[in-house]
């Protein structure tokens, strides 16, 4: 479940609001600098990951963990390369580009 | 049935007129809308969540049923399935779906999505990735000239008075206000229902459009398949399932369970979850292949990550998750080839249509499904324009047509997450869904008809619980017609096992049909003529 927006990171842009198809998060007030959108809603959230795939900052973690909240540390997770690998990996990040075109799928079922 | 057509319908902060209305913008609702849209109809289409995240395909990614237009490749194909899903598919919807398919999937890398090129070089299109196939489906859309309504769930339809639907109405969650879209056709492309149990991308999934068209009278069919379970680490949502090919399957103790496996041995999984847990490790996947694994289902591998487990050296525990009729085949009847329904004006396409046609009773692993929302709803949708745009100028009434948590009752407006509760103690039980009897359904049933029953008494919701209330409705409503159906199929076949009824039985090679909501009901079909399945016979 969603469990990190990080305050560091996170520029208040609202894209996660947007697109959490659960409707998890409050949006951040666009008269306060510096405010983050809340997650308002976290036992409806999914665990589908998308939020993250969205965020141009990874500044949102997603625990594995699908049917009850966690504790989760910001340092330790970035530390480990887990904020924003889902994103990096499937190349939305404007690093990773490339990536964008891997999909092996036809080495693992051969179609007819 | 409440129709009320001397009511009229009560202005909406968001007010809109259209020749079609779109409800869900997963794959079957972005290629309804481009079609009708391509048909020269003015096209609104609402999502509960958000159009390009929402729904089964978005997070979770595709393979589809992409075969060139070579006769014995596709003939190959279709006779795949067919024994699985217990040959009450139909050949001619098959080839046509297969033919649509084709050809759509070779416009999307005519549109930019960045299909990969095979060990030969030759490109390989079986495959979509969710988010990429999603967030190009929502940009071909918008570039249609179709207005998007997002994080606007439906909550009913409207009627005219001659039972024909004329629009819809529902709630913009994040504006705190409603809609109301009045239109000349609508297409329920709402996805199908999971019964909130967190498998990947389903908890918008509560069967909303099925409960809505009944509430017109459409009849449904195929609710007896119904029960797929699909495998993931008992912590996580992940349940894609490909990759449990190279699994094994072991005991707390550390044995190999006999005969468990991800195809065709998925039950006996399920017995031995029924007792403790069960453990998985992708040990049957050699080395050269796992860099390939990765690379073909990203998210498959989000939730090992995170844990810092190695799912290929080490086990990690596994569950099933409901899908119920997302990987099951059964929803809304289609009459003809544009997927009208039984309701005039309204058609269905992707996972809220019937998947019969084109699999009979099984889809599991394998494809179909994403080609039917693609086939199935540029059908829908070119059906819809058709429609709609001859109703233009014509005064009709728009009367809400929704029941449960919508009206006022004679008792207190329900509890949402208690009915839910209620809800799921009948489906999720494995010696209930997975391993059907006739007591078992019938047991069930009885307390699943006393809940609709003082869910039909209670008041409406107020505003901050109306989703969910009608959510959970529409769950005792799709619950009522599973079973009622899985009554009626008294024989196994396709998905659907009867304990007490082992076998298949060749004079039920018939669909069964369902419906209503008060006194819902099931009753079968007209025999098929299958000359497939002699053939297998
Ligand atoms: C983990 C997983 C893996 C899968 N893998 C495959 C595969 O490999 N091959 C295959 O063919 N199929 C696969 N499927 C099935 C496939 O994802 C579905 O068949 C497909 O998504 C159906 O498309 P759809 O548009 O009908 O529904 P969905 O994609 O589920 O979209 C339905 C939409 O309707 C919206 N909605 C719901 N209620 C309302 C309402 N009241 N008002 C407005 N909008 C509403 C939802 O928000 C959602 O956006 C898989 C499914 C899962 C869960
Ligand atoms: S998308 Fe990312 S940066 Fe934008 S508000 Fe959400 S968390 Fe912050
Ligand atoms: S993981 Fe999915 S449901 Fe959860 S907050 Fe992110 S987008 Fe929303």
């Amino acid at each position: 479940m969603i469990e990190l927006v990080s305050a560091e990171r996170c520029t208040g842009c609202n894209i996660c609001v947007a697109v959490c198809p659960t409707n998890v998060f409050d949006p951040a007030p666009k008269a306060m600098a510096g405010a983050l959108p809340t997650i308002a809603r976290g036992a409806d959230c999914q665990t589908c990951f998308m939020c993250e795939l969205y965020c141009p900052e990874d500044a949102l973690y997603v625990a594995p963990e699908a049917d009850h909240a966690v504790e989760v540390d910001e340092a330790a997770l970035i530390e480990a390369g887990l904020v924003g690998s889902y994103r990096a990996v499937i190349g939305w990040s404007p690093q990773t580009a490339p990536r964008r075109r891997i999909d092996s799928t036809f080495r693992l079922i051969k179609g007819f | 049935m409440s129709l009320k057509p001397d009511v009229p319908a009560t202005r909406a902060a968001l007010d809109l007129d259209a020749d079609v209305l779109v409800l869900g913008g997963g794959p079957a609702g972005t290629w309804a809308a481009l079609a009708a849209a391509r048909a020269g109809a003015r096209v609104v289409l609402a999502d509960k969540g958000f159009c390009g995240t929402s729904g089964a395909t978005a997070p979770s990614g595709t393979g589809v049923w992409y075969v060139p237009p070579d006769p014995e490749r596709r003939q190959a194909a279709f006779l795949a399935r067919d024994t699985l899903g217990g040959h009450l598919a139909d050949r001619r919807w098959a080839m046509r779906v297969l033919d649509r398919t084709h050809r759509s999937v070779d416009e999307l890398a005519a549109r930019g999505y960045p299909f990969p090129l095979d060990d030969e070089g030759a490109p390989a299109r079986g495959s979509l990735q969710g988010p990429e196939y999603m967030r190009l489906m929502r940009k071909l859309v918008k570039g249609a000239g179709v207005r998007i309504l997002d994080h606007s769930p439906a909550l009913e339809l409207l009627v005219d008075a001659e039972g024909a639907v004329a629009g819809a109405r529902g709630l913009r969650r994040q504006q705190g206000d409603d809609w109301a879209v009045r239109a000349g056709a609508v297409v329920i492309a709402t996805g199908g229902c999971a019964f909130l149990s967190r498998a990947l991308g389903c908890n918008v999934l509560t069967g909303d459009g099925l409960l809505m068209a009944a509430e017109l009278g459409a009849e449904l069919s195929g609710m007896e398949f119904s029960n797929a379970y699909g495998i993931s680490p008992t912590f996580a949502s992940v349940t894609k399932t490909l990759l449990y090919k190279w699994a094994t399957f072991t005991e707390p103790g550390g044995a190999a369970i006999p005969g468990a496996a991800s195809q065709g041995g998925r039950s006996i999984i399920a017995r031995w979850l029924a007792r403790g847990p069960v453990y998985a490790r992708l040990d049957q996947a050699e080395p050269g292949l796992r860099a390939s694994m990765r690379e073909a289902q990203p998210n498959f591998f989000v939730p090992f990550d995170r844990m810092g487990i190695d799912p290929f050296t080490q086990r990690f525990p596994v569950t099933l998750r409901l899908e119920g009729t997302v990987r099951g085949t059964g929803g809304l009847r289609i009459v003809d080839e544009s997927c009208a329904t039984t309701v005039p004006g309204l058609f269905a396409a992707g996972d809220a249509a019937t998947r019969e046609l084109i699999c009979g009773g099984f889809t599991g692993g394998g494809s179909h499904n994403a080609a039917w929302a693609i086939s199935s709803g540029q059908w829908a949708g070119a059906g819809a324009a058709a429609h709609g745009t001859r109703q233009r100028g014509a005064r009709r009434g728009a009367a809400p047509a929704g029941t449960v948590g919508l009206r006022a009752g004679t008792a207190r407006a329900f509890d949402p997450q208690e009915a839910t509760r209620r809800v799921q103690a009948e489906v999720f039980p494995f010696d209930i869904n997975y391993f059907r009897s006739g007591d078992g359904l019938h047991a069930a049933l009885g307390r699943l008809d006393g809940l609709w029953q003082s869910l039909r008494a209670a008041d409406a919701a107020g505003t901050a619980e109306v989703v969910k209330a009608r959510e959970a409705a529409a769950m005792t409503a799709v619950a009522r017609w599973m079973y009622r159906s899985a009554l009626a199929r008294t024989e196994s076949r396709g998905m659907h096992r009867r304990a007490d009824h082992p076998e298949a039985d060749p004079t039920q090679l018939r669909h069964i049909f369902s419906g209503g909501l008060d006194e819902a009901w099931a009753a079968p079909a007209a025999p098929l003529a299958r000359p497939q399945a002699e053939l297998a016979a």
